[in-house]
């Protein structure tokens, strides 16, 4: 069973986990124009690579950022938002 | 081994017969580059050469032809999209299947088979509907059918499904087929190859060269090739593909899975989906039965196979077709699928001149295979986008103008 670690609940099956998508900052939706909004809504960077991405676990409603390798699924870190600079 | 057997067997007056030729060297120079020998990049270079008389055109293929999607498949061909612009493109390549033996010349075991969507909720009831009337009005068979005509069609399914989400109704597309995914692949390879096209194997494009916003030719494992035209026609590798000449796309890719049970006595004529389910099976003519579900629920680009996959398939078959119990699996593998926010692909120009995409080809391409070929041969041939494939440009994720298909597209491949 693949196991991944919520910061607050610790090692958990991943099936108990949700993704949310790769990390993206937000353009100034006032500001923009509709072609860097487009940007922003549709396109990615979809190569494979470590991804910063959103992960939700479920049970608990934590939302939280994975650090992942998107070619070999190797989960190589897990930290609440803003909290980046606290290496385990 | 007799000796006579072994005597004919080394004999020159009878080689072994082969698909395609496998020119050992490349040129310095093609009239245009095609990346990937899947399916599409294979019609699309017999069209090139059959119809539009370029003939001097490299299909560069990193792994083995019919690596991809193209042999990972699970072969469901059919045209009861949702909206216009798909229900008139699936179509069209329905109609090419149709006489594609004869053309190829071999046996694609085009089977037509009847395809149910099963409705088990009436918000799916009412999808369906919708998708019938748009169907019809274009032309193509198919209606929304109660329990009765399942029954009569597939009368080893179990509609109660054990009492827990009983079959309402379901959406019924008669010409709706399974064909040898293999045969397509090797049949137009061999067709361009014919032609004079070449093929190349365990050859990997690494970059691409563009002067002066023009592709001026393609890098490779093998050395540089000049060409002034490149199609990508490389589905799940697309993204990595794009970033060479920094082109962005909204192409998100998942794994796909797909397993086999041992090979049965004939039983289930039809192709059976069900949505609410997350499941999809035929029976292929060697008796396997061929069973899907839904996408892997994360991205990942690794053709890994798990567990909780055929644990979840198995589950819910038997809600369907509980006399199944005892069957084995006997394979399960996974593909690539490049996933478009509205479930529709992208195809034509790109911002790069010279480059053209046939991409986003998630986990419904297969049927496309030889519309994808015919009209991305004209795009490349004159430089303008088939009308067919128009609406399915890059750049209709920067105009707003998308071409929602997840209603048709999402479990039913
Ligand atoms: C399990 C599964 C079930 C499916 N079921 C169905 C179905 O029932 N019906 C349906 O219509 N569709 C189905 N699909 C989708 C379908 O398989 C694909 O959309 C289709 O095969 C894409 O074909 P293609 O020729 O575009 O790409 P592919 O067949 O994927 O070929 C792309 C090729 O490009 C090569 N390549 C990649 N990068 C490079 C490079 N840099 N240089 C050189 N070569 C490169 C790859 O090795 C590969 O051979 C399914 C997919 C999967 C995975």
């Amino acid at each position: 069973m693949k196991l991944m670690r919520c910061p607050v609940n610790g090692w958990r099956p991943v099936q108990e986990f949700s993704y949310g998508g790769t990390v993206r900052p937000m353009p100034p939706p006032g500001e923009c124009s509709d072609r860097q909004w487009a940007d922003y809504v549709f396109h990615r960077s979809g190569a494979a690579a470590v991804k910063k991405e959103w992960w939700c676990h479920l049970a608990s409603g934590v939302w939280f950022i994975a650090e992942r390798n998107t070619s070999t699924d190797e989960i190589l870190r897990t930290y609440l938002y803003g909290e980046d600079d606290h290496h385990e | 081994m007799p000796f006579g057997l072994l005597r004919f067997g080394m004999s020159r007056r009878y080689p072994e017969p082969r698909m395609f030729r496998c020119p050992d060297r490349l040129k310095p120079h093609y009239d245009a580059v095609i990346i990937g020998a899947g399916g599409h990049g294979l019609a699309a270079a017999y069209y090139l050469a059959r119809d539009h008389g370029i003939r001097e055109v490299a299909v560069l293929e990193k792994s083995y032809l019919g690596a991809g999607g193209t042999g990972r498949n699970t072969a469901i061909i059919r045209s009861n999209y949702l909206t216009a612009e798909g229900v008139r493109f699936y179509d069209e390549s329905l109609r090419l299947f149709h006489d594609l033996s004869a053309d190829l010349d071999l046996n694609l075991f085009y089977s037509r088979r009847g395809h149910f969507t099963l409705a088990h909720s009436d918000a799916t009831l009412r999808t369906m509907r919708w998708r019938a009337e748009v169907n019809k009005h274009l032309g193509v068979d198919s209606e929304l059918v109660g329990p009765e005509v399942i029954r009569r069609e597939c009368p080893q399914l179990d509609l109660s499904c054990g009492g827990h989400t009983p079959v309402l109704g379901a959406l019924y597309h008669p010409p709706g087929a399974i064909a040898r995914h293999d045969a397509v692949a090797w049949g137009y390879g061999r067709a361009a190859s014919q032609r004079g096209v070449e093929i190349h194997q365990q050859t990997e494009v690494t970059g691409i060269r563009v002067q002066g916003g023009q592709v001026a030719g393609v890098e490779t494992n093998r050395g540089f090739v000049e060409t002034g035209k490149v199609l990508s026609a490389v589905a799940g590798y697309t993204p990595a593909v794009m970033e060479m000449v920094g082109v962005r796309t909204p192409l998100e890719v998942h794994p796909l899975q797909a397993c086999v049970s041992e090979p049965l006595k004939p039983w289930l004529d039809t192709i059976i989906v069900s949505a609410n389910l997350h499941l999809y099976v035929s029976q292929s003519s060697r008796g396997e039965l061929v069973m899907g579900a839904a996408l892997d629920p994360y991205e990942l680009h690794s053709t890994r196979s798990t567990l909780d996959f055929v644990e979840g398939l198995a589950g819910h078959l038997l809600e369907l077709f509980p006399f199944l119990g005892q069957v084995r699996v006997l394979r399960q593998w996974a593909g690539l699928a490049d996933m478009t926010p509205d479930f529709s692909p992208i195809m034509g120009k790109t911002p790069v001149e010279g480059l053209y995409l046939d991409a986003g080809w998630g986990t419904w391409g297969f049927k496309a295979t030889p519309v994808c070929g015919k009209t991305m041969a004209h795009t490349l041939a004159t430089d303008r986008p088939h009308p067919l494939i128009v609406p399915f440009r890059l750049s209709r994720f920067d105009e707003f103008d998308l071409v929602g298909e997840k209603g048709a597209a999402s479990v039913g491949h």
